[in-house]
């Protein structure tokens, strides 16, 4: 594993978080703080949130490696699976039905939401069948999530609802505090230790499925840490700051050429870097001085994401011409 | 110790099939386009567990057997092997270790140098695998095949990217396998190999054993007339036999004539 490469991010990140709870909509010098209420600030409004940007992004970071991994495609995302509209169907529901106002009841919805499609995933890809049916599967139960979701919203019982399920679904991580960090950092970091059992079959699926089952790869066990890992991660993401896209596939690829390339030495650099890009994107969300609030976490990634994929396409293509 | 493969019904494109490799021996598998000889090796590796029949091991169903003990006895190269992510030859040779997880590192390192010398991969051990040619991508791949350093070696086709020199030196290599104990189960296109290098050789049409045992019986010239449809005369001496395909006929000379 490229040690050095993961003590770089460390320090990065180390960098990075103290930078990140001085910076937002008012600067605090931390040898002389012009605010009172600077403490409170730091310790409830900009620590749960740089923390959470640091699980979100690192549970992200990892999930997208190891579903690359899997997929054995660069273009894998984890939102290939359906769990993150799963979720996001789950947390939509919760507006729907008024429970979103209770406490702890939006990400309860979205986390049952999640595993839901975890559940509809395994139940319809089965004993048999290969990646690519697995890959359809989860390709139908995004669609079925999101048309549901579109459903909910077409349907929404007020306005309020509407444009309160609109904005969520933006995904962001404003406002968020300690109570969003207790249920989304145990469960992110349990997938991705369930991801990191699978690191040495994803290794083995380097070379094909048939492969890597000749070499030992039970490949429905490692379907299920597949589910599992990716859901718990995703699925607690989502469930704490709506639908955030691109981390999952930007990351593993920034990462990749600076490892050996083995699915299983990309799964803890991506993790850290996903974290650093999560939380450098959210700092750069609080700082940017936009009229009516901050812009959007979500909206943010998928900016940055996009000429990234443009780019990434368009090299794929002159590799094959 | 055999591995044998015993079919009552159809698997994939084969039908009642009954086949057995021994251990010391290189067992080639022929057979015309589409007769079922890849779907024999994957059976036999214990990759595809048929319906109505099964692979046995020493007298042992395969399929009993834990994942990880199965792949550490039988090594398994596809015919079209493909790697997903651009890795060096070193990192894809040592994914052959990963059947052994609890060896000691010493034990790992040396069976990789071990395939690697044995391929001839010196030079490019740390060179990406999208920048070799055909050739010596084949000669990687199964030098991740020879790191697991299995009981049986399986491989589909193995001479078909490697130049005359590295065919060679691969054939001695599997020869040296067989003559320590090792049992080799080749799928071959290119009889005349089979005829000369395997000590036996097992013959499919159609999903079914045509035709079984030393090179010299399971490969006449009738039965190849006869299974691949196509007139042919066996040239030169046992052991370095060629093949010769048809009487030569204007059409055939013209052919050739053609080619040179």
């Amino acid at each position: 594993m490229s040690i050095r490469l993961i003590l770089a991010l460390l320090a990065a990140l180390l960098l990075a978080v103290p930078l990140s709870l001085l910076a937002g909509r008012v600067w605090i010098d931390p040898l002389a703080p012009q605010f009172q209420t600077a403490s409170v600030i730091l310790v409830e409004l900009r620590l749960p949130r740089a923390v959470l940007a640091l699980v979100l992004g690192g549970g992200l970071g990892t999930a997208g490696a190891a579903m690359q991994g899997y997929l054995r495609n660069p273009l894998a995302d984890p939102g290939l699976f359906g769990i993150a509209p799963g979720a996001a169907l789950g947390a939509v529901l919760s507006f729907w039905t008024g429970y979103a106002a209770a406490p702890y009841m939006l990400p309860l919805f979205a986390l049952a939401g999640a595993g839901g499609a975890m559940a509809l995933l395994a139940l319809i890809a089965g004993r048999g069948g290969g990646v690519a049916l697995f890959t359809l599967a989860g390709l139908m139960v995004s669609s079925l999530a999101g048309a549901l979701m579109s459903l909910a919203i077409s349907l929404s019982p007020s306005p309020f609802a509407m444009s309160e399920i609109v904005t969520w679904m933006m995904g962001s991580l404003a406002d968020r505090s300690w109570h969003e960090v207790w249920i989304a950092a145990p469960l992110t970091v349990l997938g991705a230790m369930v991801l990191g059992i699978a690191g040495r079959d994803l290794d083995a699926m380097t070379l094909g499925e048939v492969a890597a089952h000749s070499l030992g790869v039970d490949l429905m066990r490692l379907r299920a840490l597949m589910i599992a890992g990716v859901g718990l991660t995703v699925g607690a993401g989502v469930a704490v700051a709506g639908i955030i896209g691109f981390v999952g596939l930007m990351v593993p690829h920034l990462v990749r050429p600076l490892t050996d390339r083995r699915p299983s030495s990309l799964l803890l650099p991506s993790g850290l870097a996903g974290a650093l890009l999560m939380l450098l994107a959210d700092c750069l969300c609080r700082i940017l001085p936009l009229a009516g609030g901050e812009l959007r976490l979500g909206i943010a990634l998928s900016l940055l994401g996009t000429p990234f994929f443009l780019r990434l396409l368009l090299r794929m293509r002159k590799e094959l011409a | 110790m055999t591995l044998a493969l015993n079919l009552a019904g159809v698997a994939g494109r084969l039908d009642r099939v009954s086949l057995q490799c021994r251990r010391g021996m290189v067992t080639a598998i022929c057979g015309p386009n589409g007769a079922g000889k890849s779907t024999a090796l994957v059976c036999l590796a214990g990759l595809m567990l048929p319906d109505n029949g099964e692979t046995l091991l020493g007298g042992l169903p395969l399929h009993r057997q834990t994942l990880s003990r199965r792949a550490r006895w039988i090594g398994y190269l596809p015919q079209s092997p493909e790697v997903a992510w651009d890795v060096s030859v070193e990192v894809l040779i040592s994914l052959g270790r990963l059947p052994w997880k609890d060896a000691p590192s010493i034990e790992t390192r040396e069976a990789i140098e071990d395939a690697i010398a044995a391929m001839d991969l010196q030079e490019l051990r740390h060179r990406p695998v999208s920048r070799l040619s055909g050739g010596e991508r084949a000669r990687a791949l199964m030098a991740r095949v020879l790191a697991t350093q299995p009981g049986w070696l399986l491989a589909d086709e193995p001479f078909a990217a490697l130049d005359l020199a590295h065919a060679a030196s691969l054939m001695r290599h599997f020869r040296q396998q067989a003559n320590v104990g090792r049992g080799v189960v080749l799928v071959l296109h290119d009889l005349a190999t089979a005829m000369n290098h395997a000590d036996q050789v097992v013959v499919l049409e159609k999903g079914r054993v045509v035709a079984e045992g030393p090179p010299e019986i399971a490969l006449s010239r009738e039965v190849v007339t006869r299974v691949w449809n196509c007139p042919a005369r066996w040239l030169g001496e046992p052991g370095e036999r060629a093949l010769s395909l048809g009487a030569p006929s204007p059409a055939a000379s013209g052919l050739r004539g053609r080619l040179s």
